[in-house]
């Protein structure tokens, strides 16, 4: 499906640093929208092998600020022709999203939600008790009697797709553009120099050879914090795990995504009929993914609550991903102070559903070396200005 | 399920835990200007490494510092905080 190059050549436009969908993605667009094609895209491991592989694939833009709404709702709006643009098969999936309320904090939250939402455009609506019981006659409304359902949040846009073919199909479609997919190529250090002006990049080191760059997308997602050490950037990033998991194929019986946050639950099913389920992130820092009982444990617990049929059905995989966790709950991209060092990070457990929208705003921001209209809310300086972007209260359970 | 030591009550199931993130020193606020403040507020060490952490045993509330290595998850040692400079 992909070209290998033997080489890496001595120097390109751009190198992008992660072959995840947001890396391939910007390719995409760099090839496509941009005419820059003297492009690498390098991978210490195999495309598509980071979250983008280990995600739980909810695609959604019901979130709390403008300036998430309005992001998310443009990636939405991209999605839908994309597999009509690779042509593959995405099985993008739209679902509706139901996001419960067990509180009366939690119904505030939802109320909010709906009306940033309908004032930018995007279907969402508050819903009651007896609309959830309508919708989802297959849940038990009372949670096994300890958290109740007083509500929801139906977002009928919300849908799932297929992670590996989104990273496939972006990236046969920039290898079919002339840009260079090296996997099994690891970023080791980035050199800089600085003629009085402040910092600039001029190359990249990796474990397969030097390159001459002025320009670097840096696309890791959990290895964002060892980039930016490399280039002297700090940052508020925190790298915890997030774990996830499916049962065995089940006849179709569950058609929308439901999350609970006072559950720590989210759920949907796939087309093969597997229930994907996760939960909230690991509790404190780690850069391993490795996997624990307790969270298998925890989870199923949480999901017999809502769904006591379920008892007998079995979990056949489990395994975890690495978040890029930003304070606010919002992305960190764009330009930054190491001039030709342009960021994608902070994706954290939400960045899936942003691949295509991350693609077109980092292309754009890296042909044009500024910040495309729409990421201006996501700088790297809005916490040194205390200019935070909140997106606690839509982004974290329902990812 | 991973154990860790409370100083004071002994080895107990993780879950029994909280994490509240990497011990830091805290600039003065009163002369402190706004980026160095900023920078301690929000900025955080995120590369993996050993890292000396605060923790809370939370049936007990014992709060106390674990040594651990963040991209191994191995618990080197903890021990109850004292301030730099105070009496043994
Ligand atoms: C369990 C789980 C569930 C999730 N669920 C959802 C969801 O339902 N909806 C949603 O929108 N988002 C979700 N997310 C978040 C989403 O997966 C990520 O935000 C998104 O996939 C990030 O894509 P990426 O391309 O930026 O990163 P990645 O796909 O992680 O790609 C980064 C790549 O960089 C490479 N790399 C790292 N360091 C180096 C180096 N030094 N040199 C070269 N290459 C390097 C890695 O090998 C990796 O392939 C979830 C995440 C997890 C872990």
């Amino acid at each position: 499906m992909f070209a290998a190059h033997a080489q890496l050549r001595p120097s390109y436009d751009v190198v992008i640093i992660g072959a995840g969908g947001h890396g391939l993605a910007s390719a995409y667009y760099l090839a496509r929208d941009h005419g820059i094609r003297n492009i690498a895209v390098l991978d210490k491991g195999y495309l598509g092998g980071g979250n983008t592989g280990r995600n739980t694939t909810i695609i959604r833009s019901n979130y709390l600020t403008a300036e998430g709404v309005k992001f998310y709702d443009e990636s939405v709006r991209l999605w839908k022709d994309l597999a009509q643009d690779f042509d593959l098969n995405l099985f993008y999936s739209t679902r509706g999203h139901f996001t419960l309320a067990h509180t009366d904090a939690a119904m505030r939250t939802m109320r909010w939600r709906a009306e940033v939402n309908k004032h930018f455009g995007v279907q969402s609506e508050a819903i009651d008790a007896q609309a959830v019981a309508d919708a989802l006659p297959m849940m038990d409304l009372s949670c096994g009697g300890r958290a109740p359902v007083l509500g929801a949040l139906y977002h009928a846009p919300g849908a799932i797709a297929r992670h590996d073919a989104v990273a496939w199909g972006y990236g046969r479609g920039a290898d079919r553009r002339g840009v260079e997919i090296h996997q099994q190529t690891a970023v080791r250090s980035i050199e800089l120099e600085d003629r009085g002006s402040g910092p600039s990049v001029v190359g990249v080191v990796t474990d397969r050879g030097r390159i001459s760059t002025r320009k670097v997308l840096c696309a890791v997602a959990g290895a964002t914090p060892q980039l930016l050490a490399m280039v002297g950037l700090k940052s508020p990033i925190y790298v915890h795990p997030l774990q996830a998991m499916v049962s065995e194929p089940l006849k179709p019986w569950l058609d929308p995504i439901i999350v609970s946050g006072s559950l720590h639950v989210y759920v949907s099913q796939t087309a093969r009929g597997e229930l994907v389920m996760g939960a909230s992130l690991d509790p404190y820092e780690l850069h391993s993914t490795r996997s624990t009982f307790d969270f298998a444990e925890s989870l199923s617990m949480h999901m017999l609550e809502m769904f006591p049929f379920l008892s007998d059905v079995k979990i056949v995989r489990q395994w975890a991903g690495l978040a890029d966790m930003t304070p606010d709950f919002a992305p960190i991209m764009g330009t930054t102070p190491v001039r030709g060092f342009y960021l994608d990070s902070g994706w954290g457990t939400w960045g899936f559903k942003a691949t295509p929208v991350c693609g077109k705003t980092m292309s754009y921001t890296v042909a044009s070396d500024a910040n495309h209209p729409l990421i201006e809310g996501f700088g790297l300086d809005r916490f040194r200005r205390y200019a935070l972007t909140g997106e606690k209260g839509a982004a974290a359970v329902g990812h | 399920m991973k154990l860790m030591t409370c100083p004071v009550n002994g080895p107990r199931l993780i879950s029994e835990f909280v994490y509240a993130g990497e011990l830091r020193p805290a600039p003065d606020p009163a002369t402190s200007d706004d980026d160095t403040w900023a920078d301690y507020v929000f900025n955080r060490s995120g590369v993996a490494g050993i890292k000396h952490e605060w923790w809370c045993h939370s049936p007990s509330g014992v709060w106390f510092i674990a040594e651990r290595d963040t991209a191994t998850d191995v618990i080197m040692r903890t021990f109850l905080y004292r301030a730099p400079g105070a009496a043994e």
